[in-house]
């Protein structure tokens, strides 16, 4: 088991490492001058110059990826080029508003969905099952963003019950922060439902006709005790997993739906910065929008022995 | 397993709506730009955010451009990146995975470190990237969704090419004393074919939804060329004002998901009768 | 009709008219089967793979898998409820608790993610109510009792981290402890190496007995059912054909297919070994080892495994070389070592009959050599039809136009028995020994002079196995190719060797002519694998008619 843990965080670490690489060469294939870039159309040559020596532009690239990254593992992301404030307080102030919205909104959606799924698997083909089925590849196709806007069409505009924009954080009082995200987080809720939904269904499917269950159902249990001690853990643990994925890759910015609701979340910052060609924060960003979503995953691949006790053995 | 009446009629249900939408949506975009027969692109500012009318079948928008003829157009652009990317990621992906489960060794280890790299980025988050570097354009679009597409072609190819080539048929032709050229080419890569098919299929889908998404956030098919997500995107500051602006687009682009999904399913039920 | 009520003193189950049908209506799985079993008693479901059987019992306990269902002029009278008709609440009151049942597969039939004490203790819980320290008593004695080591670690592990065997002993442990009255076996050993299979079966017997539980066995295998069970049906299409006690069965079948069944029982082959005329050595193994590499990981390393150990071995023209063994000693790899499957870590396998055959390089000598494998459903390809998967061997040889390849796959048709209508039909559509046939066929197109038949019955029926078996004895006398029959089944090897090498842990402990090895064995571990390997009753076999059926 130890060992297991052990294994699992040290591959974690390559993949890191290559992840900044690529984080690293992305920005430097950015046509032109980082310096020029930086200091504007107004520059004057020596300043640019200047710059370069400033940035470090002037050395290896190998040295600049690892002063980089030394940099970065001090907790130093570099400044923003547009209004020169520290990036990785951006960066945790951002996450923090994504986070709070992406956590509630996962985890909601997965009391329905999983449950959903798993009913709908233990009685195949039922017209229930077709019903959840038919729910939740509507739900799967209506892209998050559209779904956001009629949401704040109905609700917001038309019954004027909840605020269109903005967002209130949790520290300025529990149920206004409340009112504010309703709308985003209902709306992550319906977009992430239908995929959930649709995996624990048919990993339940997958576990329903394994041997053992007919032998639980042959020892006399009944179909609840059989669902909830024998189904369960086998057909959650690839559930867990594609919820690792859904909650890794939301925490990155659910940027559309911040869009949106003009929430000043992880995506909305990376993408102002792609527009402001700020590259210390899109670079930032990517860096830690990468590394949440690694860890995130290697959360889920520890939490997995305690559903299959196969895999750490 | 035989299948019930009701789960039949669902498989069936699936089939024809999801090959009638797809059929649709490639008609629209090859000959609904012919048929409209209006510049999706010229202006007509008198009718600024017109509800339907004789002239504009289904209203105008914020410079008064024909609405229908922009989704027909939109369908157009949608279609043609989609294909294009799929295209891309599995012909990049499938050379690849190819080389990584045929080579094995160290050509495997590296390609597939480097691969999973790739997959680290989680969602669009490769894509906005790429889209940073190259910048906003229909064929930056197929680069940066191809390339961030590519990475999943690979690890299906690879395990499926991995888990073929232990199958005792692939043994039985080495036996025989076929190469393993033609053990691969023979045996390994048409049996590969059905976990590629609907791959493809599926990942149509994300393809459309990716790339109305990126248009959407202004970062996608560049103004004044119609797509359903930069429209959905100008139009939100009419939102209260010209609602349809934002309800048509949407629907667009969810009954287009809905059929390709649909079709994702039959074409797994079909293929893989297991599931 | 058969007379169900022959032998039974007071029925405690009655089966009567049971039919099950896909969907209402549909095509008869089982059809108006009857049979009683009486209390403590021992019977015996026998029949091959389609027969029904397994259905029928899974009936007894309304398990049947969608979309089965039983017709409702069956009657399964238990302790005088008809369980075809009681309510889902008292059935499941009769399940585990009156009713037990064990399963074909140890590996899926007990949970990966449940530990062993908990899925023992579920049944008592739920049937005896009893306490948390009466049933870890009750499951620790139990595990004593089915002698496992360190009983009260095995309550907190988890199923992988047993045997298959271990893991089936388990199962009937976990059953037997709510003290059923009936037990329903269905294969409980198939899985399971020829070794293990009489222990568990032993064991099966010893608690069963002990609490005067009756046992209803569901078996393919009428050598196992002569050894341990008095009465026995059996089945075919569904029907019940015969009935009755083993030693009458047995000894005086009645119905046509019972004695298909007998014959396809192994048998001596006739003319007996051929051992002493055979020619020129085909393949020449000296010192053979082989590895499986080791792999080396961070913070964990897998030690290499030595599979096979200096082997020796010499495979004659015209001649079957059985190579016997339990799952894990090796002979398997040593057989696809000398197709050049596997390479060996040392020592060398020569072909010197071939190469003085033809000009040798790498791909002709492979040419030479074929191989049959164990599972005829993954051997072949399933893209390919079967006219293309018996003429891609042809293709490589460049001295034959394609005249000369038409003619010699027609020929090869017609010597492995198949009708050319097969030519352009796919794998799939075809039975496992029409399958099996086909890969027989893609062997010998080319006239190799050296076949591996890696455990090519053992997915088959009994009478499919009788069939092939005899196919390859016709074509190696027709063809004169040297073979290695590579197999766990002493019965079957009885039927096809000249010579016979028996494996044990990578090392060849005994060679010898068949009947040697058979009839006199020197090793100790020949000796238990032939015990173990539940042949026929002999005195069925030589028509002594024996007092008692059981071997107990």
């Amino acid at each position: 088991m130890t060992r297991f843990i052990l294994t699992r965080i040290a591959s974690a670490i390559p993949t890191l490492i290559l992840v900044s690489i690529a984080v690293f060469g992305l920005l430097r294939f950015i046509p032109g001058d980082p310096a020029a870039l930086m200091l504007g159309d107004l520059a004057k040559p020596g300043q640019v110059e200047a710059m370069r020596i400033q940035m470090g532009l002037d050395k290896p690239v190998v040295a600049q990826y690892l002063i980089w990254v030394g940099n970065v593992l001090t907790g130093d992301f570099g400044r923003s080029i547009g209004t020169g404030q520290e990036v990785l307080p951006l960066i945790l102030n951002a996450f923090s508003v994504s986070a709070s919205i992406v956590l509630v909104g996962v985890f909601i959606a997965a009391l329905i969905a999983v449950p959903a799924g798993m009913l709908a698997a233990w009685r195949q083909n039922s017209p229930g099952d077709v019903g959840v089925i038919m729910v939740s590849t509507i739900l799967l196709s209506i892209p998050s963003f559209w779904l956001g806007l009629m949401l704040l069409l109905v609700f917001g505009l038309n019954l004027g019950w909840l605020p269109v924009i903005g967002y209130v954080p949790f520290s300025q009082g529990f149920w206004p922060a409340l009112v504010y995200i309703i709308l985003p987080v209902t709306t992550l809720v319906l977009s992430e439902a239908g995929p959930i939904a649709r995996m624990a269904r048919a990993s339940t499917i997958e576990v329903a006709r394994l041997e053992y269950i007919t032998h639980a159902r042959a020892k006399g249990l009944s179909e609840p005790a059989i669902m909830w001690r024998h189904a369960f853990k086998n057909a959650f643990a690839p559930t867990l997993t594609l919820i690792g994925f859904v909650l890794g890759s939301l925490l990155g910015g659910i940027a559309v739906i911040e869009t949106v609701f003009t929430l000043p979340g992880l995506g909305r910052l990376l993408v102002d910065a792609i527009y402001a060609r700020d590259y210390p924060v899109v670079q930032g960003t990517m860096l830690f929008v990468a590394a949440i979503y690694v860890v995130v995953n290697l959360f889920v691949d520890l939490l997995y022995p305690f559903l299959d006790p196969r895999v750490a053995a | 397993m035989i299948a019930t009446a009701l789960e039949q009629s669902r498989l069936k249900f699936n089939a024809v709506f999801g090959i009638t939408v797809t059929t649709l949506l490639i008609a629209t975009a090859v000959i609904g730009p012919w048929l409209v027969g209006y510049d999706p692109l010229k202006l007509d500012l008198p009718a600024r955010l017109a509800g339907p009318s004789a002239r504009h079948l289904l209203g105008a928008d914020e410079f008064g451009r024909d609405i229908l003829s922009r989704l027909v157009n939109g369908a157009r652009t949608s279609a043609w990146i989609a294909f294009a990317t799929v295209l891309f990621a599995l012909i990049t992906g499938t050379a690849l995975g190819v080389a990584a489960g045929f080579l094995r060794g160290w050509t495997d280890r590296i390609l597939m470190m480097i691969n999973d790299a790739f997959l680290a980025f989680p969602g669009l988050l490769l894509a906005l990237g790429i889209m940073a570097v190259i910048g906003a354009s229909r064929d930056g679009i197929v680069l940066a969704l191809g390339l961030a597409y590519m990475p999943i072609v690979v690890r299906v190819v690879r395990a499926a090419v991995l888990s073929i080539r232990e199958r005792e048929y692939v043994e039985a032709s080495r036996v025989m004393g076929n190469s393993e050229f033609i053990t691969m080419a023979r045996h390994v890569l048409p049996n590969c074919l059905a976990p590629i098919i609907v791959l493809a299929t599926t990942m149509f889908g994300w393809v459309i939804l990716s790339e109305s998404a990126l248009s959407f956030l202004g970062l996608g098919v560049p103004p004044p060329a119609p797509s359903w997500g930069s429209m959905l995107s100008t139009a939100r500051p009419y939102i209260s004002q010209a609602p349809h602006l934002i309800v048509l687009p949407g629907l667009c682009i969810s009954i287009t998901l809905l059929g390709v999904n649909m079709l994702g399913d039959a074409v797994r039920d079909w293929l893989d009768p297991k599931l | 009709m058969m007379d169900g009520t022959a032998f039974a003193r007071n029925p405690m189950l009655s089966v009567h008219d049971l039919t099950i049908t896909i969907g209402p209506n549909g095509k008869r799985i089982v059809d108006t089967l009857t049979f009683d079993l009486a209390s403590g008693d021992m019977m015996a479901l026998v029949g091959e793979s389609g027969s029904g059987k397994t259905m029928a019992a899974r009936a007894v306990l309304g398990l049947l898998p969608q979309p089965l269902v039983t017709a409702p002029e069956s009657r399964i009278l238990f302790k005088g409820d008809d369980l075809t008709r009681i309510e889902p609440k008292a059935m499941r009151k009769v399940r585990g608790a009156d009713i037990g049942m064990v399963f074909q597969e140890p590996m899926v039939s007990l949970n990966p993610a449940v530990t062993i004490g908990e899925q023992m203790a579920e049944g008592l819980r739920l049937h005896h109510k009893l306490g948390k320290a009466e049933i870890r008593d009750r499951s620790l004695a139990m595990l004593e009792r089915i002698r496992i080591k360190e009983p009260t670690k095995c309550l907190a592990a988890y199923p992988h981290e047993f045997s298959g065997g271990m893991r089936q002993r388990i199962m009937l442990a976990s059953v037997m402890l709510l003290k059923p009255r009936l037990l329903i076996a269905d294969e409980p050993t198939t899985a399971l190496d020829t070794l293990v299979q009489r222990d568990v079966l032993d064991l099966m017997v010893e608690l069963t007995q002990a609490n005067g539980t009756a046992v209803l066995l569901i078996s393919h295998d009428l050598g196992m059912v002569s050894h341990y069970i008095p009465n026995v049906v059996v089945m075919s299409e569904g029907k019940a054909i015969e009935s009755g006690s083993s030693s009458d069965v047995l000894r005086a079948p009645k119905h046509e297919y019972t004695r298909r069944l007998l014959d396809a029982l192994p048998q001596r082959s006739a003319g007996g070994s051929r051992g002493g005329d055979c020619g020129k050595p085909v393949v020449e193994v000296k010192d053979v080892v082989i590895d499986y590499p080791g792999r080396n990981r961070l913070f964990s390393k897998t030690e290499a495994k030595r599979a096979v150990h200096g082997v020796d071995l010499t495979v004659r023209r015209g001649e079957t070389l059985a190579l016997v063994g339990a799952s894990g000693s090796g002979k398997t790899t040593l057989g696809r070592a000398i197709v050049g499957l596997v390479k060996p870590t040392s020592g060398e396998i020569a072909f010197p009959g071939a190469e003085a055959h033809r000009p040798m390089d790498q791909r002709a000598r492979r040419r030479e050599m074929q191989i049959v494998f164990q599972d005829p459903y993954s051997s072949l390809d399933p893209r390919q039809r079967i006219v293309d998967i018996i003429t891609e061997p042809l293709k490589l040889d460049k001295s034959m136009n394609g005249a000369e390849r038409e003619r010699r796959v027609e020929q090869v048709f017609a010597e492995v028995g198949l009708s050319p209508d097969f030519r352009r039909r796919f794998p799939h559509q075809l039975s496992g020994g029409q399958r099996q046939r086909v890969a027989i066929a893609r062997a010998i197109v080319g006239r190799p002079a050296f076949v591996v038949a890696d455990e090519p019955v053992s997915a088959l029926d009994m009478t499919v196995q009788k069939q092939i078996l005899l196919l390859i004895r016709e074509l190696q006398a027709r063809h004169g190719f040297a073979c290695l029959f590579v197999s766990h089944d002493l019965g079957a090897v009885e039927q096809v060797a000249d010579r016979i090498a028996v494996m044990q842990d990578g090392r060849i402990v005994e060679i010898g002519e068949r009947d040697d090895v058979i009839d006199r064995p020197q090793h100790p571990y020949t000796r238990q694998l032939l015990e173990a390997a539940m042949l026929i009753d002999r005195r069925f076999a030589e028509n002594d008619p024996p007092k008692q059926a059981t071997a107990l």
